[in-house]
């Protein structure tokens, strides 16, 4: 499913990467654990988090995540913002909650990416 | 002994989370350009991550070295701090002393040293209490999936 979709699909406001919603993602990490993240996700994921501290960028950036989407409308800080623009990081925020988030793109046909 | 190729070592502040992980973002760069298989990048970045997250949750101080050799990567991380009191309970998942936060940021789940564990082929940690604590791990090159 492409980043694009995924953006209407929950309605997503995009916050880095707008020339990157072309990508592709196949499998979805879901968690505010940043070790959890990092323990499981496996490489090329879409990560979906409620944390917005730069340390969730940072997360993403050392698990090779693919793109993050925020939940709850949740914005990052400027330093996340920046941090994820310095490693091409697509970054959207959705106003839906994690379980309406999952449960969207599991419907969907995308898979866990752990 | 087998030579070292390649050494390095960068200085971790303790207390200072904006910055927490750039030194493992440097270690990951330095690693992708040396063209190794990505797996074994990706298992020695989440040792040097997590490491250098447990020195700036704890510690006052420390350091993470790099070193690689023809048959392994080598990082040492090495901080001044409170030590480990009962080393067995901090490397059981889930057991933690985090502060709310550390938990804000999404870390002290009790998930980090067996983190490091996991992703080392081999794993050593040594430490004293009121001293601090040394992590001593090795990705072997031969181990990727």
């Amino acid at each position: 499913m492409t980043l694009s979709a995924i953006r209407d699909m929950l309605q997503c406001e995009v916050l880095v990467g707008e020339d990157s919603l072309s990508m592709e993602v196949e499998t979805v990490v879901a968690s505010d654990g940043m070790s959890e993240i990092l323990a499981f996700s496996r490489p090329g994921a879409l990560m979906i988090t409620g944390l917005t501290h730069v340390q969730s960028i940072r997360t993403a950036d050392i698990a090779n995540v693919r793109a993050v989407i925020y939940i709850r409308g949740k914005h990052p800080d400027q330093k996340a913002i920046d941090l994820a623009r310095q490693h091409n990081l697509p970054v959207l925020t959705t106003k839906f909650g994690m379980f309406d988030t999952c449960g969207l793109l599991h419907a969907a046909g995308l898979k866990a990416g752990i | 002994m087998t030579q070292e190729l390649l050494r390095k070592t960068y200085r971790i502040h303790g207390g200072d989370f904006d910055k927490a992980g750039e030194k493992a973002a440097e270690i990951k760069q330095i690693l992708r350009d040396l063209d190794l298989d990505p797996s074994l990048v990706h298992r020695s970045v989440i040792v040097a991550f997590e490491a250098e997250m447990n020195v700036v949750m704890y510690a006052s101080d420390g350091t993470v070295t790099l070193a690689l050799t023809e048959k392994e990567i080598k990082l040492e991380i090495a901080d001044e701090g409170p030590g480990i009191e009962d080393i067995e309970l901090a490397l059981t998942e889930g057991f933690s002393t985090a502060t709310d936060e550390m938990r804000e940021m999404g870390f002290g789940f009790g998930m980090g040293l067996p983190n490091i564990k996991k992703n080392a082929d081999e794993f050593r940690l040594v430490s004293e209490v009121g001293v601090g604590t040394t992590v001593f791990a090795t990705v072997r090159l031969d181990s990727s999936a």
